[in-house]
């Protein structure tokens, strides 16, 4: 929990009912404050950005399919799909292990957007991939190794 | 100030295929200037909404390692030919972009 989300929910009225909702898991905390994720983006491993996310020990789960090159070449563009066969995702998080700052990005997904997500990302050195999905109040990940032979953070 | 942004957007059956790319140099603010040894400020773009005829699609929360000039694609059940697919950004300077494009 970062300071400036406990001002938010301290200023909101109904406060109470929020953080019971929280709790509850029936809303994520980045539906509770649409704003930038500040703690997950800056925590230094996979466990804190997951904590960040409101994510904890998500299954893992074969319905979750990442596409991305088994040798990455340049470190600094790594073209990475996910795609979730889970019904009812509603979010997909890439997370690059072994980066500086893990959590890479969290797509809120909502109106019909399917359970896809195709971007590229930066990675500092080989490490997995992982995809953490909410679905249904529930948490699933999957991961896939990629090896990086020159890398992408820093210089 | 912010370079333009295309999107391409093409239905596939019952499903728009959209793809974005947007110019950003998506600094970490680890990285050193190699002329001058100094670190280049953290520079990159945090959040991405998406919305087809006005209703929310994707609300993306990103950081800096999203590679330079991020491509985004996402797949949208439901709009038909002709609908609107506006996408905007906003970086960690408060600069902002905003485009849109037709679903084709």
């Amino acid at each position: 929990m970062n300071a400036l989300r406990r001002n938010v929910l301290k200023g909101a009225a109904g406060a109470g009912a929020v953080a019971v909702a929280v709790a509850a898991g029936l809303l994520k905390p980045t539906q509770a404050m649409a704003a930038w994720n500040k703690g997950a983006f800056e925590a230094r491993n996979v466990g804190d950005a997951m904590k960040g996310l409101g994510v904890s020990g998500p299954a893992d789960s074969k319905d979750i399919t990442i596409k991305a090159p088994d040798i990455a070449e340049n470190g600094a563009v790594v073209p990475v799909e996910v795609t979730s066969g889970i019904a009812g995702t509603t979010s997909i998080a890439i997370i690059a292990e072994k980066n500086g700052t893990p959590l890479v990005g969290n797509f809120n997904l909502s109106g019909g957007t399917q359970g896809f997500i195709s971007t590229r990302i930066k990675m500092g050195q080989t490490s997995l991939v992982r995809a953490v999905v909410n679905a249904g109040g529930k948490s699933y990940t999957a991961a896939k190794e990629v090896k990086v032979t020159i890398g992408g953070c820093g210089g | 100030m912010a370079e333009p942004m295309r999107i391409r957007a093409t239905m596939a059956g019952d499903v728009a295929d959209v793809k974005v790319l947007m110019n950003h140099p998506m600094e970490t603010g680890q990285r050193k200037d190699a002329k001058t040894g100094q670190l280049v400020p953290a520079h990159f773009i945090q959040e991405v909404t998406a919305t087809v005829n006005g209703a929310t699609v994707l609300e993306a929360n990103i950081g800096s390692g999203v590679s330079k000039n991020p491509y985004l694609g996402f797949k949208v059940k439901g709009p038909k030919a002709g609908d609107k697919v506006v996408v905007n950004w906003l970086d960690n300077k408060g600069d902002k972009n905003t485009a849109e494009a037709t679903i084709g």
